[in-house]
């Protein structure tokens, strides 16, 4: 990863630096320029009925019955229909333009499974496991390539929302959503599941990687890499192999092989654990193993309640896993 | 005519004989008159409706600050879940049907509906599945220990709620209480098509209805087509639960998104059913404040129509993230926007009615008013929303909370204010006090205002809903302490209304039996009416009866 | 204002159970119509077997039974506005028993899918959609039984008089609604597993 690429910690609509969310947010302008004149116009008008037609204190006289008229009401018919015509064009253009996308031949295809409470992240043409960091490379002149997502999940609905890359697009059990992005900047964008899925719903945040073309093939390549065997580390490489934790981590390339949490191959190449709940420092992630729940209550990762010792071991391998 | 005789009027309240406690409270539980089942519906709905107030406070004080400890996330789970299902089907509801049953018949000039025991029914079925929702909090074994409200959400999206991801039974006790009340509701809308269709007096034809009255038919009529596939689909996932049936069961090919259609099917006209009383309280309040007939009556009808008929293709606009093919995001974005047509006919007409009258500003109008500002705002984020690629940002983000915030609270519950002063002094002889209802206007729509709008920044800078907690930095912390601010000062006007409320029932000024000079058959009897409402059944030549009685020299039946 | 200038509605008494029944009958075909979409989705996408087509038998016999009662109801309200109580009370006793003959042949077929085809509700989407919308008519038919039955009692001791023809036929509405909504499970149920 690019040390010099900035994160962007304003998960802001309004900063697209991606094709659909550029298309969304013209779109925006559109629709709240129309809004915002109408809004005025009835405000205007009640303010005005309200001042000018406001019966003054001892006027009992009651004002001419008017019952209605045609002419007017057929004005004000019309009206709204030609500017809702107008805003469907735009908005079915729009439609098709972001959905109808076909991905190009050199397109990057990322499988996104989501899970109560965090991402699985497959990229199956290059052979890499990761979670809740989704590495994704600019599209910069030269080099064009947008990311093509499948997004599955595990369990219930999840969805799938990075604001400034692209609409949301919902994560349904036994469906295959398709979505895209192509982002033209490269630095950490946020965001995070948008569909109530649970008790940490709250915490099942996303963070997009955008790297350059090159810083992008590098991180391949480092994440295709067998785990380190550091024997430094072997007394806590055991406890982890010989407790339950294997049973839904992978390490690969040792008995690892379980895939119900995130592989932790390549977890020190991570900024955040806990789907982001915590920051990935070693006093984060030895308290995470001593009690997940402290983090982040109602986790499916159960406190192991290994003894101090054990603890401090099983932290200090998994610190070696970059 | 007997019926609008003065002399018989106003037997000023607190005459009566007063029974024992016992006696009164068995009078009440005992009752098939629609007046006392109104009354009922109403305070069951306002009770109802300062508990999910108090839910919604709490949820707010947890969001006030990022990372709060105040409320944990089953919690704060249950609280939203309790909240969303309790304002739409035991607040909404219940005010629809309260102020339909008070006045409904009086205002067609009846004794009562056409099934008055059937509406003791409904009433209690309503009643006992509010109960048996909140029975949960007690009666149930969560996941987490003894005692657990559904935490699923109020749509109760699939497959969260099967036996795997919902253990326990709270789930079943959010379906069987909403599933008995939607019974209650069935029955309920079954008896005021059928009052509104045969018992109108003599002369009242269906061009001379009330507006208020053809509102709430078309509104019941709308709740007997979309209320029974919710308890459809309700049935489907307590046999998926208790069977093992796989209606929604992703394991066996059963699909998650039939739940999101059937849910919506019902779900969208749903926000109808809500919203059209209060189109149909604005209605009564507009015109008689600004001292001239609705503008545009056929069309307001028409208008009506549409809508109900409308709402029932547009349910997908929820859905536009769910990954349908763009056919069906187009054209569901169509029919989501055609809607805000006849809708906008009706805020125009409102206007119409304004302008060229002597409106005087009493609270009832201050409400509507305020309720014609809002609700624009309202329509227009709708529409926004409607635009599909936008909806993809913004759905189930803070946005679409204020945006429907802005619908339930600036549309419906002003006027349902609006309608309370409105017909209070109906209802018991006595006027709720201007000046407090003053100080309840002004503090409930600033705090209103101050949580709602700026409740749409975060969701536009990516804050989804739902969440109990959230990350620091994110540029959402000011709007969310002041969304939190904004809920601590509509609690001051609602305050006021209570004080209002309570303090006028004991001492309020007599009202008579037309304090606001209106022309609706309600006002022609006392105040309280009799149990037979009139003393002889009324005949109408118009559509303002009691216009026509004040200016036998400019009747309104010279010119429909 | 004034009385002379009456004009009523024109709304005859006797509408009120009419509009009654008409709405409920709104709201059930709704309530049904959400199954039959439900059985139609997932037609084929039963992921285990049985399939309909393999274990499902056309119900000639329970459909006859059925539309029968249609008719036999029919007549028996003609003969109680006629006056004849007799003719009535035969008729509408057999409209009950045609009704308990559909019931009959509606558990020997459940039966038999069951014990010997191993299909319940739990099975796969087919066994779930079909015992649902089949068992929520065959629900319908036992309640409209009921009320057949204790009109029955009424006029057997008596009760029942010519001049409770109309609220009979209102009754009679329910018993056709359950027979219409009977001839669209057949046509989405048995006549698509052909």
């Amino acid at each position: 990863m690019n040390p010099g690429s900035p994160v962007h910690a304003i998960p802001d609509m309004f900063s697209p630096v991606s094709a659909p969310a550029e298309a969304i947010r013209q779109l925006w302008w559109l629709l709240g320029g129309i809004s915002g004149a109408i809004l005025l116009i009835v405000g205007g008008v009640v303010w005005w009925c309200a001042t000018r037609f406001r019966a003054l204190p001892g006027e009992d006289r009651e004002p001419p019955q008017v019952y209605g008229s045609n002419q007017i009401e057929f004005a004000w018919t019309i009206v709204p229909v030609l500017i809702v015509f107008v805003l469907f064009l735009a908005t079915a253009r729009t439609i098709y333009d972001v959905q109808a996308m076909a991905p190009p031949a050199d397109a990057l295809e990322v499988t996104l499974v989501g899970h109560q409470w965090w991402w699985e992240i497959r990229y199956p043409g290059l052979g890499v496991v990761t979670a809740n960091e989704l590495h994704v490379p600019a599209s910069v002149p030269g080099a064009k390539r947008p990311t093509f997502l499948t997004l599955e999940s595990a369990d219930v609905i999840h969805s799938f929302w990075v604001p400034q890359l692209a609409g949301k697009t919902d994560v349904v059990p036994a469906r295959r959503n398709r979505t895209w992005v192509e982002p033209t900047e490269t630095g950490t964008f946020l965001g995070q599941c948008a569909e109530f899925c649970g008790t940490q719903h709250a915490n099942m945040l996303l963070r997009v990687v955008v790297d350059s073309p090159g810083d992008f093939a590098a991180w391949v390549e480092a994440q295709k890499r067998p785990a380190v065997a550091d024997p430094l580390v072997a007394a806590g490489r055991a406890v982890f192999e010989s407790t339950s934790c294997v049973n839904c981590h992978t390490v690969a390339g040792t008995g690892a092989k379980g895939t119900f949490g995130p592989d932790l191959t390549h977890l020190m190449s991570r900024t955040t654990i806990a789907s982001g709940a915590a920051d990935n420092v070693h006093a984060q992630l030895r308290a995470w193993i001593v009690d997940p729940h402290a983090i982040k209550p109602g986790a499916l990762m159960p406190a192991m309640k290994l003894p101090d010792d054990q603890v401090d071991a099983v932290t200090a391998y998994l610190s070696t896993l970059r | 005519m007997a019926v609008l005789d003065r002399s018989l009027a106003s037997s000023s309240p607190g005459e009566a004989v007063r029974l024992p406690v016992a006696s009164r409270l068995h009078d009440w539980v005992v009752t098939a008159d629609h007046k006392k089942l109104g009354l009922m519906y109403i305070a069951s709905g306002l009770v109802f409706f300062l508990v999910a107030g108090v839910m919604a406070s709490m949820m707010r004080i947890q969001l006030a600050f990022p990372q709060n400890d105040f409320l944990g996330p089953n919690t704060f789970n249950r609280l939203m879940t309790m909240h969303g299902t309790t304002m739409v089907f035991f607040v909404g509801m219940p005010m629809f049907f309260g102020f339909a049953n008070y006045l409904v018949p009086l205002q067609i000039g009846a004794r009562d509906l056409a099934f008055p025991r059937l509406n003791a029914f409904g009433f209690w079925m309503f009643l006992f599945g509010g109960l048996l929702l909140y029975f949960s909090a007690i009666g149930s074994e969560g996941l987490y220990g003894a005692g657990s409200t559904p935490d699923v959400g109020w749509f109760a999206y699939a497959p969260l709620t099967s036996r795997t991801f919902s253990r326990g039974n709270a789930t079943d006790y959010w379906i069987l209480g909403i599933l008995l009340s939607s019974v209650g509701s069935t029955a309920t809308a079954i008896n005021l098509v059928t009052t509104v269709a045969t018992m109108r007096c003599p002369g009242m034809t269906l061009r001379r209805m009330p507006l208020f009255v053809w509102i709430l038919w078309v509104d019941a009529i709308l709740v007997l087509f979309v209320l029974s596939p919710l308890t459809a689909a309700q049935v489907m996932l307590l046999f998926d639960r208790f069977l093992g049936a796989h209606f929604f069961d992703t394991q066996a090919g059963g699909s998650a998104v039939l739940w999101q259609h059937f849910f919506w099917f019902f779900g969208h006209p749903e926000v109808y059913v809500l919203i059209l009383p209060a189109f149909a309280i604005a209605s009564e309040v507009i015109p008689v404040f600004s001292r001239k007939p609705l503008f545009g009556y056929p069309i307001m009808v028409a208008a009506t129509i549409c809508i109900g008929m409308i709402s029932m293709s547009v349910w997908v606009h929820h859905m536009f993230v769910v990954g349908l093919e763009p056919g069906a995001n187009t054209f569901f974005a169509a029919s989501t926007m055609a809607i805000a047509v006849p809708t906008g006919i009706k805020i125009f007409n409102w206007l119409g009615t304004m302008w060229g009258g002597r409106i005087r500003f009493r609270v009832p109008m201050l409400w509507c008013t305020a309720f014609l500002v809002e609700f624009v705002l309202a329509g227009l984020t709708g529409v926004i929303l409607a635009t599909v690629p936008i909806d993809w940002q913004l759905s189930d983000s803070y946005f679409v909370v204020a945006h429907f915030h802005f619908v339930l609270i600036g549309g419906l519950l002003f006027n349902i204010f609006a309608a309370i002063y409105y017909w209070f002094p109906k209802a018991t002889g006595r006027m709720l006090d201007e000046g407090l209802g003053r100080k309840h206007f002004f503090w409930f729509v600033l705090g209103f205002n101050l949580t709602f709008l700026p409740m749409h920044v975060p969701g536009l800078l990516g804050m989804p809903r739902r969440i109990y907690t959230y990350m620091p930095g994110r540029g959402w912390d000011a709007w969310n302490l002041v969304v939190t601010a904004g809920v601590a000062v509509q609690a001051v006007g609602i305050l006021f209304f209570l004080w209002n409320v309570i303090s006028s029932l004991r001492g309020g000024e007599p009202a008579g039996d037309d304090p606001w000079d209106a022309w609706t058959l309600e006002w022609a009897t006392t105040s309280p009416p009799p149990e037979y409402n009139f003393e002889e059944i009324p005949t109408v030549r118009s559509r303002r009866p009691l216009w026509d009685l004040k200016h036998p020299e400019d009747p309104d039946w010279r010119w429909e | 204002m004034s009385t002379a200038a009456a004009t009523g509605p024109g709304v005859p008494e006797n509408m009120r159970g009419r509009i009654g029944m008409a709405s409920l009958i709104v709201a059930e075909i709704s309530f049904f119509a959400v199954f039959i979409v439900a059985y139609l989705f997932y037609l084929g996408k039963s992921t285990t077997g049985p399939q309909p087509g393999e274990v499902l038998k056309t119900p000639i016999a329970a459909t006859i039974c059925l539309l029968a009662s249609s008719v036999t109801i029919a007549i028996a309200l003609r003969a109680l506005r006629a006056g004849s109580l007799g003719g009535f009370r035969a008729w509408w006793l057999a409209t009950i028993l045609l009704g308990a003959g559909f019931l009959f042949a509606t558990a020997l077929e459940w039966h038999e899918l069951i014990h010997e085809r191993g299909l319940t509700i739990a099975t796969n989407l087919f066994g779930t959609t079909f015992y649902s919308l089949v068992g929520f008519h065959a629900l319908h038919v036992t309640l409209g039984l009921c009320m057949l039955a204790f009109v029955l009692a009424a006029s057997l001791r008596g009760r029942l008089q010519p001049a409770d023809a109309e609220r009979t036929e209102i009754l009679s509405w329910y018993w056709h609604f359950v027979d219409a909504v009977w001839v669209a499970v057949f046509s989405v149920v048995y006549l698509t597993a052909r």
